[in-house]
């Protein structure tokens, strides 16, 4: 049985088809429809609810350290009231799990995937669990608000423009209280767009996400949307586009392997898997995670087999749909090393039949974070 | 005389004479969602009742089109390839899938009625 988020009710209210995600019944679409949602976030502002997501606290007096010991990303460097995209990694050098953490001052503030939260749980108190609290922050709700409308939607529900995340750059986070919720938020997202993702307290929920959708900028959207706009993002969904026995550096994830955490870096290696990793920095994947364009109007979807132009197996589809920004199909894969350039020409098996496709550089469509102007 | 006929599968035939048009029901494109792409047969093909004869494509799955009736597809529904949304918008009518001569008229009166449909979708919910 499937359990609810806090917004289940709101949800019903305006439409949404369910579907189970994780043991979590979450809106797969509102009355709207995937491609209209799809296309409103790209033009104004779409309010997700990822309540599913696993959200953590972990403290400790060494804490940046202890999350170092699982992760090559560069946590001490991390600054208070930023945040930074993350890998679990394992002993093979394969991928547990990715996150984003915030050092949030006195604590970090983790999101993990809704299928790996349990396992990631378990993985850090059974690790750093000696040195830190691990804490699963239970009763709480979260809501990404995702498009170029949305910060103009949410700083509506700010107590003054000094007190509006408006004022946080991509990638950083902080406490506001909107709409009279405290709420912690971070300019980021999932569909490479500006955005939010905002945590707040179940019971706070409901009453926050019906004043964002009173403005008629924002209009729900749901995992359906949600996949559609990370794919063309060509962001990477864990269990489909990598998993325990992905190395980052072929799943094109090289950049969360901190250049202090590098060979010659200021705190090189320590973290699971340093070795593999490191040997695939240096010589380069086997395989490696591209865009793949469809030439037909067919989608080409996760699963289907690449094949190079003498019909021998290349690769595989990972993730695919149809982009409604795109205008067409879109997917992304692995392919063999010496296949990964722009404009090979490969074919994908489906339904028996080999459908042309290209492979083509991520993103499909082009990120619009809300960066800082000065570096 | 033409009548409209369905399949616990969601696909309905209206046959006139010994020929058939095929499609998907309202309530099947409901479920499917927004359709982006229809697979059509090739006219010429053979076809058997609850075989695959097409796919129809949403955002988020693929779907098969199993044919209600044997025969031979007649026509197709091009108009599809541009505008598989057609599908969503008139199931019944412009969203048609493909037309069939059929070898075996008398399937038809196997295939549920409006009201034996109905009543199973009502069931489904």
């Amino acid at each position: 049985m499937a359990t609810e988020t806090p917004l289940a009710g709101l949800h019903r209210a305006l439409g949404a088809k369910f579907v189970d995600f994780a043991g979590v019944s979450l809106p797969v679409h509102f009355a709207d429809g995937i491609l209209r949602e799809h296309l409103h976030v790209r033009r104004a502002a779409g309010l997700f609810d990822v309540s599913h997501m696993g959200q953590v606290a972990v403290r400790g007096g060494e804490v940046a350290a202890a999350l170092e010991s699982l992760s090559p990303a560069d946590f001490a460097g991390l600054a208070a009231g930023r945040q930074r995209y993350a890998l679990f990694t394992n002993d093979a050098g394969g991928i547990e799990d990715d996150f984003m953490a915030v050092n949030a001052g006195g604590h970090f503030y983790l999101v993990v995937n809704a299928a790996r939260k349990e396992h990631d749980l378990a993985h850090m108190r059974g690790r750093i669990g000696g040195g830190c609290d691990i804490q699963y922050l239970a009763g709480r709700a979260l809501l990404a608000l995702q498009g170029p409308q949305s910060a103009a939607a949410l700083a509506q529900l700010a107590e003054s423009p000094a007190e509006s995340p408006e004022r946080l750059t991509f990638l950083s986070a902080g406490e506001f209280t909107l709409g009279g919720a405290r709420c912690f938020v971070s300019r980021s997202g999932y569909c490479g767009e500006d955005g939010f993702e905002i945590s707040l307290r179940a019971e706070d929920a409901e009453q926050f996400a019906r004043r964002l959708l009173e403005d008629s900028r924002v209009r729900p959207a749901g995992l359906g949307a949600r996949d559609s706009l990370r794919i063309e993002a060509g962001l990477c969904l864990y269990g489909s586009d990598m998993d325990a026995a992905t190395n980052p550096v072929e799943a094109g994830l090289g950049f969360a392997v901190a250049k202090a955490r590098r060979p010659g870096g200021a705190r090189s290696g320590g973290f699971p898997g340093a070795a593999v990793i490191f040997d695939a920095l240096a010589r380069g994947a086997e395989r490696a995670r591209v865009g793949l364009l469809p030439a037909g109007r067919a989608p080409v979807r996760g699963g289907a087999e690449l094949v190079d132009a003498d019909g021998a197996t290349a690769g595989v589809v990972t993730s695919g749909t149809f982009g409604a920004s795109a205008g067409g199909p879109v997917a992304m894969g692995y392919v063999r090393a010496g296949l990964q350039a722009p404009g090979t020409a490969l074919g994908a098996v489906v339904r028996g039949r080999t459908l042309p496709v290209t492979v083509a550089a991520l993103p499909f469509t082009a990120h619009r974070y809300h960066r800082t102007t000065t570096n | 005389m033409s009548e409209t006929r369905f399949t616990s599968d969601h696909e309905w035939a209206r046959k006139e004479n010994g020929t058939a048009v095929v499609g998907i029901t309202d309530y099947a494109q409901e479920q499917l969602g927004e359709l982006v792409f229809v697979e059509l047969p090739a006219v010429g093909d053979a076809v058997t009742k609850g075989g695959e004869a097409a796919v129809v494509e949403s955002v988020k799955a693929a779907g098969e089109v199993k044919s209600p009736l044997s025969g031979t597809v007649t026509e197709v529904n091009t108009a599809l390839a541009d505008d598989p949304g057609a599908v969503n918008s008139d199931a019944a009518g412009a969203g048609w899938i493909y037309k069939m001569q059929l070898s075996a008229p008398q399937e038809f009166d196997s295939l549920l009625d409006a009201d034996a449909y109905n009543a199973l979708v009502a069931a489904a919910g």
